[in-house]
């Protein structure tokens, strides 16, 4: 007990010292400051307005910090940037060269076996999807941008946001460390982080994937940590009794049944990736949002209006189909609802 | 030696366990340890031993630590202090290959709100201990079947567990169980989600099947009827303690303190004790009018003889199987067996 009672106090201290450090360096580096300190005591008004020196040099250092990363890890980004280029250019050229037919078709058979074969959704899927270009055909090239881009960041979130929801799962203190990273990435303005992104990437596409992954993937961590939470824990004390390894107990028990949760993470991941992907356009991503982005500047209201509702389109085919895997994965878990309705 | 040997077991919950244990030691009751130091005491200094084939039945009301001593048996909880031993081994000494061997092959388990897997078929929670312990399929299934027969739940193995009443869930669940051919049977409150009628029905199934496989059984329930009725040695907890260990008709016939004793108060005794229980020996029996006999075997209950008694207003001589006088029953010892206490 006295052990944490100290280690407390001093954790207290050290952030005291650590906030007076501050002070003194903010002052110290500020161009902005009386001759001397003795001024200070003798003339008070600093106390009426904020003074100038009284400014930690975040930005400063912040941005020398981009400059030196920028430098030194260079080649690191350049290498993830290829990468990824590399990527999207393949899915997008793959979408783009096949005939606007075959994907209509492609995204319709789908939506079939994602919803369960419901015909309903499927038919209502397709003609989404061939609205998309029949609103303007350059729309349809554009939307296969935005989806290429908004793809790859869904796969990027796939890859790095599962293992973290499992991880949190399993261990309070990693939870409790990383829940407030996760709600820092999503009150962050969603501009800020496409700023560095250029920095470090240049303008264009790639930025967009990361500004989108961050964006996007703290919902699907979320859902993932809360799914495999809730699972019944006498089943999984069910498991553990027949002697199920960890390994056997995630993939066999805790997985399958957290994925109707997994899956609405999923879904919300998708509608957050879109969403960004709009916004990115800021920064030169090409894709539907350029096309609101040329409306505004025209204000030319019919055309954003038209690559509007190419978006909602867009949005409503991806939310169908990840929607409607998640309800068919439910509806096989739970088949007695199924009959009830 | 005893199948199972619990040796002298303290379990202590709260953020330092080890701390309170020398008060506990030293006599601490559950509501002082609670108030001075936050920690909640789960058993105390518990020790018994269960012999190979009989069905050991552990009683408490909700709250009393039987459902933590069963999980100590197969280590889903870990001891503050104290040994366990199942065969002779200490389950402590296992590290984590062991233990989850041990599970595989030792223990099977039942629960009391069935902890079935509700994403596989009847089929597959049946055979999940067998896969556990890594059978090839069709002899998985091949002993699934089997099991599903002998519960009674022939065509329904395809189904999943919520498209079965909560009946037939624990009849999976006790399939589950008798699968694995473990030596030693768990069930947590298994019958306690059922209703009376179909409580009565599975107790005589598990009787049944019982008296056919001669396993260990470790019972845990808070109905008195229920333990009488199944258990050939009774243990109960009160606070974490174990008050009194013996045979249904010790319970009854000598509580060993105030809450055993408002337990049993309400028991049907008719039901539970037996002639020779009751009897007096012939050599002592001289006292007793021995012109109007009833003839009755010495393992009957009381409740199969005593409307013959009232009718006729005659007394009994008991007998064993060879038909040799052991003693004899007068409405006196009738009169003190069912109203004592």
């Amino acid at each position: 007990m006295d052990i944490k009672k100290n280690k407390k106090l001093f954790f207290n201290i050290g952030l005291l010292v650590f906030f007076v450090w501050l002070l003194i360096i903010s002052y110290s580096s500020s161009k902005r400051k009386p001759e001397n300190v003795g001024e200070l005591l003798n003339d008070f008004s600093w106390l009426q307005k904020w003074p100038k020196w009284l400014d930690l040099p975040l930005m400063k250092w912040i941005n020398v910090g981009f400059k030196k990363l920028n430098e030194t890890y260079g080649f690191i980004f350049e290498a993830i940037n290829n990468f990824l280029l590399a990527m999207l250019m393949a899915l997008k050229n793959f979408l783009i060269l096949a005939p606007w037919p075959a994907v209509v078709l492609g995204v319709t058979v789908i939506a079939y076996f994602a919803s369960g074969r419901k015909i309903r959704t499927t038919v209502f899927v397709g003609f989404c999807t061939f609205f998309i270009g029949f609103l303007h055909p350059i729309f349809w090239q554009k939307a296969i941008e935005t989806t290429a881009i908004m793809l790859i960041s869904i796969f990027l979130c796939l890859i790095f946001g599962m293992p973290v929801g499992i991880l949190m799962s399993r261990a309070e203190r990693i939870r409790n460390k990383i829940l407030p990273v996760l709600d820092l990435m999503q009150t962050i303005p969603a501009f800020v982080y496409l700023i560095p992104g250029i920095m470090l990437f240049g303008l264009g596409a790639v930025p967009a994937i990361i500004a989108t992954f961050i964006y996007a993937v703290p919902p699907l961590v979320r859902l993932t940590d809360l799914g495999i939470r809730l699972v019944d824990k006498e089943v999984i004390e069910a498991a553990d009794a027949f002697g199920a390894s960890k390994k056997q107990k995630l993939w066999g028990v805790q997985m399958p049944l957290a994925l109707p949760n997994i899956m609405q993470g999923i879904n919300q991941c998708t509608m957050m990736a879109l969403s960004m992907v709009v916004i990115a356009s800021m920064i030169g991503t090409r894709g539907l949002g350029d096309e609101v982005l040329l409306g505004l500047q025209q204000l030319n209201v019919g055309r954003a209006a038209e690559a509007g509702i190419a978006i909602v389109l867009l949005a409503i085919v991806l939310d169908r189909i990840t929607q409607s895997y998640g309800e068919t994965l439910q509806e096989r878990r739970a088949p007695e609802k199924k009959k009830g309705k | 030696m005893s199948k199972i040997e619990i040796k002298n077991v303290y379990k202590i919950f709260g953020n330092n366990p080890q701390s309170v244990m020398p008060m506990v030691r030293d006599g601490a009751n559950k509501e002082e340890v609670l108030e001075q130091t936050g920690h909640t005491v789960g058993l105390d200094n518990v020790s018994l031993n269960i012999e190979e084939g009989e069905t050991f039945v552990c009683m408490g009301l909700s709250g009393s630590g039987k459902s933590t001593l069963i999980r100590h048996l197969n280590r889903l909880i870990d001891p503050t202090d104290g040994e366990i031993f199942v065969e002779g081994t200490n389950v402590m000494s296992f590290n984590k290959e062991q233990l989850i061997d041990f599970r595989r092959h030792k223990m099977s388990m039942v629960f009391q709100r069935f902890g079935l897997f509700p994403h596989k078929t009847v089929l597959q929670n049946v055979g999940y201990g067998l896969e556990m312990q890594g059978k090839p399929e069709d002899e998985r299934d091949r002993t699934a079947m089997e099991k599903i027969e002998a519960v009674g739940l022939t065509g329904f193995e395809n189904q999943f567990p919520n498209q079965l009443s909560g009946g037939m869930q624990q009849r999976v669940g006790l399939a589950r169980a008798l699968a694995t051919d473990s030596d030693i049977m768990l069930m947590d409150e298994a019958f306690s989600a059922l209703d009376p009628l179909i409580r009565s029905d599975m107790q005589k199934q598990l009787l049944d099947l019982q008296s056919e496989l001669k396993k260990t059984i470790v019972f845990i329930t808070h109905d008195l009827d229920e333990s009488l009725r199944l258990g050939d040695h009774i243990g109960i907890l009160n606070a974490g303690k174990l008050v009194q260990v013996g045979t249904p008709v010790d319970i009854i016939m000598n509580p060993a303190d105030d809450y055993v004793k408002a337990f049993v108060k309400d028991v049907n005794r008719a039901k539970v004790i037996k002639a020779k229980i009751v009897m007096k020996k012939t050599e002592e029996a001289n006292d007793i009018d021995k012109s109007n006999l009833i003839k009755v075997n010495e393992d009957q209950f009381i409740e199969e003889f005593l409307p013959q008694i009232v009718c006729s207003n005659s007394n009994c001589e008991v007998v064993d199987k060879s038909g040799n006088v052991k003693g004899y029953i007068s409405n006196k010892e009738l009169q003190t067996s069912l109203t004592k206490s």
